[in-house]
C-alpha cells in the first residue's frame, strides 16, 4: 500500500508512519478484538486511508494514534456489520468497546502489545517458516506477496502458510503474552532466530535478482531496533543487534565487482559504513558492562574485534580465538567449532587447525570443504586443497560465494596443471 | 476457557516399565492430576491398556465391520491421556511439561474445537 499515489513528503511521512506504526496497530487492535484477521485488515485499511487522505489534510501530528483510531473505528464497524448478521457478535462488539474506551491510544501499554504480538508470532509452538511469515506479515507489515518474492517462494505458498499459522493461533489459543522471566530464555531464543534468519535471506540474497524484492536485512534490523527498544535489559538482543550492523556495514564491500564473494580479510575496509560500525561497537560495549554474555554478544564482539583493527594483519586474533573458545563453552556447535578452527590457524598456524577441521563431521558444508581448501593450500598441499575446493562447489548455490570458488579454483587448478607440466 | 487433549506417548512395542517404576509415575501422574483438580483445570483421564487390546467398529451401508487391533499401525502409540480446561496454550504447556516430567514420555498438546453449548 505504500506505493498509492500521493505526494513526495506525504509519501514518505505515511510510509514511515507504517513502518513505524503497523506492527503497534496490529498489536492493539489484536489485543482488543482477540481476531488477527481482523486486527490485519482493520489496520490495512486505516493506512489506505491515511495514504488517500493525509495528501489534502496534511499528515497529523501523532500519525500513530490517528491510524489506530481510524483502524479500531473500521474494525468496530465491521463487527457491527457482522452483528447484523449474526447475533453472537453483539456481546463481543460490547465487550471490545468497553476495552477501546480504557485503552491508552499511544502510550506505553502499545509497546507491550507489540511485545506480545512478537512472541505469540514467534511461539515455539508455530514452526520456524510460520513464525518468519508472521513476524513479517503482522509486526513489520510486508504483505503476502512481498514475503514471497523476498524468499523467491510462491505467493500461494505463503498465503497457505500464514493461513495455516493463524489457524493454529486461533484454534490451540496461543496467547498475546509476554513470557514470564522464568520463561524468557526458552521464549526470547526463537524471537532472535526469526530475526537473524530474516536477515540471513536478505543478505545471502545475490545482487542481480534482488531488485524488485523487500530488503529483508533492512526489515531485520529494524525488527532488532524495535526489539531493543521493548527489551532494553536484555543483551542479548542488544547482541543481536550489533552484530546485524556489523554485518550490514560490510554489505558494499563483501561483493567484488564480478560479482563474486570477497572474503573479509581481503575486503577494502574504507568501503565498510562507518556510521553502522560504530553503532555495533557502541552496543558491544554496553554488553560487556552488562557482563551476561551469550552467543548474539560474542559473535558481535568478535566482530568488533575485525573492525577494530585498519587492516586484515592487525586483527587481534587471539582475542577473536578467546571470544570462539567462551562461545564454544556455553554453546558448543559443529559449525562454531569451524570457525573457531579458522581463528586457530591464525594464531596456531594450519596444522593444528586441520587437525580439528577433520574432526568435524561437516561434510555435508560446503564451507567445510572451502575451509579445508584453504588450510591445504597454506600447508602447500595444491592438490587436495583443489579437490576440496571442487568438493565445497558442488555443495553451494549461491552465486557469489560460486564465483568466489570457482575463481579460487582457477588459479589453483591451473597451478596443478603446470606443476605437471613441468 | 478452552479444553486441551495431552496425549502421553511412547515408543510402539518399547519394554514396559518395571512394577517399581510403574509405581512411581502412577504417583506422579496421580499427583499432577490432584493439582489440576484443585486448580479446577481436570475433565477427563485415564491410561490405557496396550493397542492389541483395541477393536475397530466401521459402520457402513448399515453393515458394521468389526475388526482387531488398531486402527492405525504407527511407531509410537498412546499410553494415556488427559483433557484439561485452561487459559490458552501456555497454561497447557506448562501443565504438558509436568506431565511428560511425571510420564517420563512426550506429551502431545491438542486443542479441541470450542464447546458450541458452551
Amino acid at each position: 500500500m505504500t506505493g498509492a499515489a500521493h505526494g513526495g513528503d506525504d509519501r514518505s511521512a505515511t510510509a514511515r508512519a507504517f513502518r513505524e506504526e503497523w506492527g503497534r496497530v496490529v498489536a492493539a487492535l489484536a489485543r482488543a478484538f482477540g481476531d488477527l484477521d481482523l486486527a490485519e485488515d482493520a489496520a490495512q485499511e486505516a493506512f489506505e486511508v491515511a495514504a488517500r487522505t493525509w495528501p489534502q489534510t496534511g499528515v497529523p501530528a501523532n500519525p500513530g494514534a490517528w491510524i489506530t483510531t481510524t483502524a479500531r473505528r473500521r474494525a468496530i464497524d465491521r463487527l457491527r456489520r457482522e452483528q447484523a448478521r449474526e447475533l453472537k457478535q453483539r456481546a463481543a462488539v460490547a465487550r471490545t468497546e468497553a476495552t477501546w474506551e480504557g485503552m491508552d491510544v499511544g502510550g506505553d501499554g502499545i509497546d507491550d502489545d507489540l511485545l506480545r504480538l512478537i512472541f505469540m508470532c514467534c511461539h515455539p509452538a508455530l514452526e520456524q517458516h510460520a513464525q518468519v511469515a508472521l513476524t513479517l506479515r503482522l509486526v513489520a507489515g510486508l504483505d503476502t506477496a512481498a514475503i514471497a518474492r523476498a524468499f523467491l517462494a510462491e505467493e500461494t505458498t505463503l498465503a497457505q502458510r500464514l493461513v495455516r499459522a493463524k489457524r493454529k493461533v486461533r484454534a490451540a489459543a496461543i496467547p498475546l503474552r509476554v513470557p514470564d522471566a522464568h520463561e524468557l530464555p526458552d521464549r526470547l531464543a526463537p524471537v532472535l532466530a526469526v530475526v537473524m534468519l530474516v536477515f540471513n535471506e536478505g543478505y545471502l540474497a545475490t545482487t542481480g535478482d534482488a531488485l524488485d524484492r523487500p530488503d529483508l536485512c533492512d526489515e531485520a534490523i529494524h525488527l532488532a531496533r524495535t526489539l531493543l527498544q521493548l527489551m532494553p535489559d536484555e543483551p542479548e538482543v542488544r547482541g543481536l543487534l550489533a552484530l546485524l550492523l556489523f554485518v550490514a556495514a560490510r554489505r558494499e564491500a563483501r561483493i567484488g565487482d564480478d560479482g563474486a564473494l570477497v572474503p573479509l580479510p581481503e575486503q577494502d575496509r574504507a568501503r565498510w559504513d562507518g556510521s553502522l560500525v560504530a553503532e555495533g561497537q557502541a552496543l558491544v560495549r554496553d554488553c560487556l558492562r552488562l557482563g551476561r554474555p551469550g552467543p548474539y554478544q560474542l559473535h558481535a564482539a568478535m566482530n568488533a574485534v575485525h573492525a577494530d583493527a585498519a587492516t586484515a594483519a592487525d586483527t587481534d586474533w587471539v582475542q577473536i580465538l578467546a571470544l570462539h573458545d567462551q562461545l564454544q563453552g556455553i554453546a558448543p556447535t559443529p559449525v562454531g567449532a569451524l570457525n573457531r578452527a579458522v581463528a586457530v590457524a591464525e594464531v596456531q598456524g594450519p596444522q593444528a587447525a586441520l587437525a580439528i577441521v577433520e574432526g568435524l563431521d561437516l561434510a555435508g558444508y560446503h564451507l567445510w570443504h572451502a575451509t579445508r581448501a584453504d588450510l591445504f593450500d597454506r600447508l602447500g598441499d595444491r592438490e587436495a586443497a583443489v579437490a576440496a575446493l571442487r568438493a565445497a562447489l558442488t555443495r553451494t548455490d549461491n552465486d557469489g560465494e560460486r564465483r568466489l570458488l570457482e575463481g579460487r579454483l582457477h588459479r589453483w587448478a591451473g597451478d596443478v596443471t603446470d606443476d605437471r607440466c613441468n | 476457557m478452552p479444553r486441551y487433549l495431552m496425549s502421553v506417548c511412547y515408543p510402539a512395542g518399547s519394554t514396559a516399565p518395571s512394577p517399581e517404576e510403574l509405581e512411581t509415575i502412577t504417583g506422579e501422574v496421580t499427583e499432577v492430576r490432584a493439582q489440576l483438580q484443585a486448580e479446577g483445570s481436570w475433565v477427563f483421564g485415564g491410561g490405557l491398556h496396550d493397542p492389541s487390546t483395541a477393536t475397530v467398529v466401521t459402520a457402513r451401508d448399515g453393515s458394521p465391520v468389526t475388526t482387531d487391533g488398531p486402527f492405525i499401525d504407527t511407531k509410537e502409540v498412546i499410553g494415556g491421556l488427559s483433557i484439561i480446561d485452561v487459559a490458552d496454550l501456555d497454561a497447557a504447556l506448562a501443565w504438558a511439561e509436568r506431565m511428560s516430567a511425571a510420564t517420563t514420555c512426550p506429551i502431545e498438546v491438542r486443542p479441541f474445537f470450542e464447546d458450541p453449548s458452551g
